[in-house]
């Protein structure tokens, strides 16, 4: 083992400061040692994702189809003016950014006041730890599948529990109803995850300053606004980046609930059924390129308006 | 007191949040499949329509279903367990030692977390059948190692920071040699990280859907999320809703009896990369 020889340096590195000469001989052999232990797990990690994204941007400029593989012929950017002009495309996106929004926006408040409710209870936290996480570890599928039977006309429970709606109500029947549905089963799996992260940031919250506010005749809602929810900023909005980028990677529970019937496609569903079912592998490419570049824009969007610290996200504060 | 009570109903409403879909699925496993197909509304089987344990005797019987759980289990260990090995490496180097290049580390693990995994689906179908694993265990394993590798060492790099390593030293100093010093001292202190970390990245590939229908095509290696939404059951006009149910009871056990055993492990995991540790 040569961890010991390693700790030594570390143990002297920190007594001597982070400054410490770039070419002495521990130095490098922490260096040659640290970038050893994380090679397989980076060359792993670009194998599965850089590399076949560099091939999909090379593909994307082809007419190629699985079906007639040596008709291959290159296209130029000809594969992207077709996705970008064509309404389908923008009216999946628009359906993305849909759910993303409301299904991140609603997690937010019930998450919240889900870790409210975790973070006051004394008694049965076991309990609440568990069932909280069965959501969670479930399977999206079989969530699609559960929500999917509920809200049936002919098997489910939803409308004949809801008042103002009739019993032989189709909700798969029209766009708004499918989404409503789609939305429900994608809240109902990840609300728990969500509101997980947010009572780790709410057991950061002073309770003395909180106690400080009530003394200062603070209300219970100015409590709330100006004290609990500006301190633990940092967790919400990771918690926010987290859930909305994987919002908007939507796919399982439409497959399951809709098969995108009604215009209710997401733009994940959208390239798979190119690649997968239609074998259009050069639009399906430029497809997956435009996806990934969504979400880089989602992401780079998310981070400036809220100012999301990073730093926090990686651990490194 | 009246915090009490309006704890008490807070309570109850996270409660059957989360377990209101859980036991409505169960109970549509025991409506009998006549009842299905003749429509039967409400949440529980209604007179007649009860199926006893027939659902899971159909689904257990059959070879696609048992095929694609004996699937989900071999490749989700496999993935956990490799992802867990190079996790930890990553994890103790990230924790531990200062060396160039961890910064890019740590951003390519953020990027790939938040990776949209459908984009990779067609350039991965293409490779994995030009290198002749496209439905293979071998063909979902990479994948799945790649895609849990973040999760895994944050997680980890996050438990290995709280170890206090002076122990080791500490050992040694009292006569154990550096292999004793890591085996006695070390890993123990380091287990249970790598059990939590095991945990998160079995969940993933249990739950794992995208890859699981576009990099197989035959039961050789489709796993259970697969499986489910491609069974269609003896009647391809309408849906075997309570065996469909059945099944997705069986699929979800193993989650159920690990939350059971580990929830506390569970959720310092998932907290462990949200607040600054």
């Amino acid at each position: 083992m040569t961890s010991a020889t390693v700790q030594t340096a570390t143990a002297e590195k920190e007594k001597t400061g982070r400054g410490a000469p770039a070419d002495s001989d521990r130095v490098k052999a922490e260096n040659s040692l640290g970038r050893k232990l994380v090679l397989p797990a980076i060359v792993l990690m670009l194998l599965v994702t850089a590399f076949p994204m560099l091939r999909a941007l090379y593909l994307s400029l082809f007419d190629y189809s699985l079906t007639a593989p040596e008709d291959r012929e290159f296209v130029g950017l000809q594969n992207y003016l077709t996705a970008l002009s064509d309404g389908l495309f923008w009216r999946d996106t628009l359906n993305t950014v849909g759910i993303m929004v409301i299904t991140v926006a609603v997690e937010l408040v019930i998450g919240f006041a889900f870790a409210m409710v975790m973070h006051r209870v004394i008694f049965a936290r076991g309990v609440i730890r568990t069932s909280i996480l069965i959501p969670y570890g479930i399977i999206t599928v079989v969530s699609g599948f559960a929500w999917q039977f509920a809200f049936s006309n002919t098997n489910g429970f939803v409308n004949s529990w809801l008042p103002f709606i009739e019993d032989n109500f189709n909700w798969f029947g029209e766009y708004g109803s499918s989404m409503i549905a789609i939305m429900v089963s994608e809240i109902w799996k990840t609300t728990p995850f969500m509101s997980l992260l947010l009572l780790a940031g709410l057991a950061q919250v002073s309770e003395d300053m909180i106690e400080a506010a009530k003394v200062d005749g603070a209300t219970w809602f100015q409590r709330l606004f100006k004290v609990i929810l500006p301190n633990m900023r940092a967790a919400i909005m990771v918690a926010v980046l987290f859930r909305a980028l994987d919002a908007y990677r939507i796919f399982d529970n439409i497959f399951v609930m809709t098969a995108g019937a009604n215009g209710t496609e997401s733009i994940s569903f959208l390239t798979y059924r190119q690649v997968i079912e239609q074998f259009q592998l050069g639009i399906g490419s430029a497809l997956s390129v435009l996806l990934f570049l969504s979400v880089l824009v989602v992401a780079y969007l998310i981070v400036k308006i809220f100012r999301v610290d990073l730093a926090s996200a990686r651990q490194e504060g | 007191m009246k915090q009490k009570i309006g704890l008490g109903i807070g309570l109850a409403a996270v409660l059957t949040w989360c377990l209101l879909p859980v036991v409505w699925i169960i109970s549509l496993s025991f409506k009998s499949q006549e009842a299905i197909t003749n429509g039967s509304l409400g949440f529980l089987p209604a007179e007649g329509g009860r199926a006893g344990w027939a659902n899971y005797a159909d689904v257990l019987q059959d070879e696609q279903f048992r095929r694609a759980i004996l699937n989900s289990i071999g490749i989700s260990l496999i993935a956990t367990t490799l992802s867990v090995i190079l996790a930890t490496l990553a994890a103790y180097a990230i924790a531990r030692l200062e060396f160039k290049g961890k910064k890019f580390v740590l951003t390519t693990a953020l990027v790939i977390a938040m990776f949209p995994v459908v984009s990779l689906v067609g350039p991965l179908f293409d490779m994995w059948r030009t290198i002749g694993i496209y439905d293979t265990w071998l063909g979902l394993i990479i994948p799945y190692m790649s895609f849990t590798l973040p999760l895994a060492i944050w997680t980890l790099s996050a438990f290995f920071r709280e170890i206090p390593w002076e122990m080791e030293q500490a050992a040694q100093v009292d006569g154990a040699t550096s292999w004793q010093a890591f085996r006695k001292v070390i890993v123990p202190l380091a287990a249970p990280g790598v059990f939590t970390a095991a945990i998160l990245t079995f969940f993933f590939a249990w739950n794992d859907f995208v890859f699981g229908i576009s990099l197989t095509s035959t039961e050789s290696a489709r796993p259970i999320p697969a499986a489910l939404s491609f069974f269609v059951g003896p009647d391809p006009f309408s849906r075997p809703a309570s065996l469909l149910a059945a099944g997705a009871v069986v699929a979800t056990l193993p989650i159920v009896a690990i939350v059971l055993l580990f929830q506390r492990k569970i959720v310092a995991g998932l907290t462990s990369g949200a607040v600054k540790g």
